[in-house]
């Protein structure tokens, strides 16, 4: 039984690769790519979509970090139940809201939509690096004082270490979105690969259309990949034996 | 810059796109609730398919939005569908799987084997255990997955103005277009709150749909 579930799931991988590929062939996308001239306007976008994508993802994580352990610090813990409502709240309001708020208020081009993307993605990464700190056991904390550990030695080699999955969890979710949000930047004067995707729409051009929306969904789909390898690379071993031993 | 004097006297035309928006949201997770939470049950039977399937889901989240309409763009076309309200509804539905799927399945497999056997031995049927014990008790957390996704839908269906679906996107695109500050502000505050209401709304009936059986399990267990 359970045999015959993976075959059948392998044939409907297989087929729908197939079809897949029969439709990019009819819908024109081939022929699309084939042209030296679109594949390097593909390839320009590209380029200015992953640009976008790293430039606002390389502050966020930063800004998120920060917040997370600051107020994940004795001092300022009372107030982080306050600052993870305003993340929750945040985290409601639709990506599309933010990116017009933000050309509104700040114009278009490449800048607003750097500072919308950023002000998205801090979101999740400051609420998981929070509630992974939070969430280490106070035993493991005790021991380290009494190992006669500084505060500063006990967040990077206790705290961060062994919240390290939950932040992972944080960054991918935020870079994963990101990347999705990067494709509405379009609309406010900033490129990337949303121009192949709207403006195909507008035209009723398949052909166009798909040759932004499925280098996308690969840019998200690789980027979710890459992201859980780093996780495998930096999680510390001895968490990960935990979790295989817990299984 | 006067957004409320905007919305005070585009009041009508307001409304009407906020209740554009709650319908195609609201039947988009209708249809998801009818499709995910059978396969969530279904796949509480089998690990290896409950892996692949969730697997699966996850992956059909990745996809960022705006490209799942254009690749349904042109697949519904060839039925005369590829703009308007039928993709995106196709789209909401298939973003709300994933939360759906993967709560009824953690809330099912979360049930106390105990209280599954107690309605064994009360000399339940299957069905029976899965109707009067189960569910019930999975029902909060299905609830959970449920406000995920809606809040989740809202933001999707305003990026859905741009094939045409309607809905508040429509005041975003339409302000964008005419550079008109006020019409986009309008646009982006109101779907915003919208979410935020939604989001509080099914907090609360998560909160009135828990068992009693639970809740006072629950202070006790304080």
């Amino acid at each position: 039984m359970k045999k015959a579930f993976g075959k059948a799931y392998r044939f409907v991988l297989v087929v729908i690769l197939i079809i897949a590929g029969i439709a990019l062939e009819r819908f024109g996308v081939i022929q699309y790519l084939s042209d030296p001239y679109e594949l390097h306007y593909l390839l320009d976008l590209l380029a200015q979509h992953v640009w976008m994508v790293f430039v606002s993802m390389l502050m966020a994580t930063a800004l998120g970090l920060s917040v997370g352990i600051i107020f994940s610090r004795p001092r300022y813990k009372k107030y982080s139940g306050i600052v993870m409502y305003i993340v929750g709240l945040g985290q409601t309001i639709p990506s599309l809201a933010v990116i017009a708020l933000a050309m509104s208020f700040l114009g278009i081009g490449f800048k607003p939509a750097i500072f919308a993307l950023f002000v998205y993605s801090v979101l999740p990464i400051a609420r998981n690096t929070l509630a992974g700190i939070t969430a280490v056991p106070g035993w493991i904390i005790d021991a380290a004082k009494g190992m006669g550990m500084p505060n500063a030695r006990i967040l990077f080699q206790i705290e961060l270490p062994n919240a390290m999955k939950v932040i992972i969890t944080g960054f991918r979710i935020s870079l994963v979105i990101n990347i999705g949000t990067a494709a509405l930047a379009f609309l406010i004067g900033a490129g990337g690969l949303g121009e192949l995707i709207f403006v195909g729409i507008d035209l009723m051009r398949p052909d166009q259309l798909l040759a932004g929306a499925i280098p996308v969904t690969l840019l998200a789909l690789f980027a979710d990949y890459l992201v859980e390898l780093l996780g495998l690379v930096i999680v510390p071993r001895g968490l990960r034996i935990q979790e295989e031993i817990g299984k | 810059m006067n957004v409320f004097d905007f919305i005070y006297k585009n009041a009508g035309e307001c409304w009407l796109l906020t209740l554009e928006h709650i319908w195609i949201v609201s039947l988009a997770l209708f249809l998801a609730i009818l499709i995910g939470v059978p396969i969530g049950i279904a796949i509480t039977r089998s690990e290896q398919a409950a892996r692949r399937v969730i697997n699966t889901a996850n992956v059909l989240m990745t996809v960022p939005s705006i490209a799942l309409f254009g690749i349904l763009l042109p697949i519904l076309s060839l039925i005369n569908q590829g703009l308007g309200k039928v993709p995106a509804v196709i789209a909401l539905v298939l973003y709300s799987q994933l939360p759906i799927i993967r709560n009824t399945y953690t809330a099912i497999k979360n049930v106390p084997p105990e209280i599954v056997d107690a309605g064994r031995g009360l000399g339940m049927s299957g069905w029976k255990r899965l109707k009067e014990i189960e569910i019930p008790l999975a029902v909060p957390v299905i609830i959970a997955g449920l406000r995920t996704a809606a809040v989740m839908n809202i933001g999707i269906a305003a990026i859905a103005a741009y094939i045409g679906a309607g809905g508040l996107g429509v005041l975003i695109q339409q302000g964008i277009a005419r550079v008109y500050g006020e019409m986009i502000v309008a646009g982006a505050i109101l779907v915003s709150l919208l979410a935020i209401f939604v989001d509080a709304g099914m907090a609360l009936l998560e909160r009135l749909l828990t068992p009693k059986g639970i809740k006072v399990g629950r202070e006790l267990g304080r």
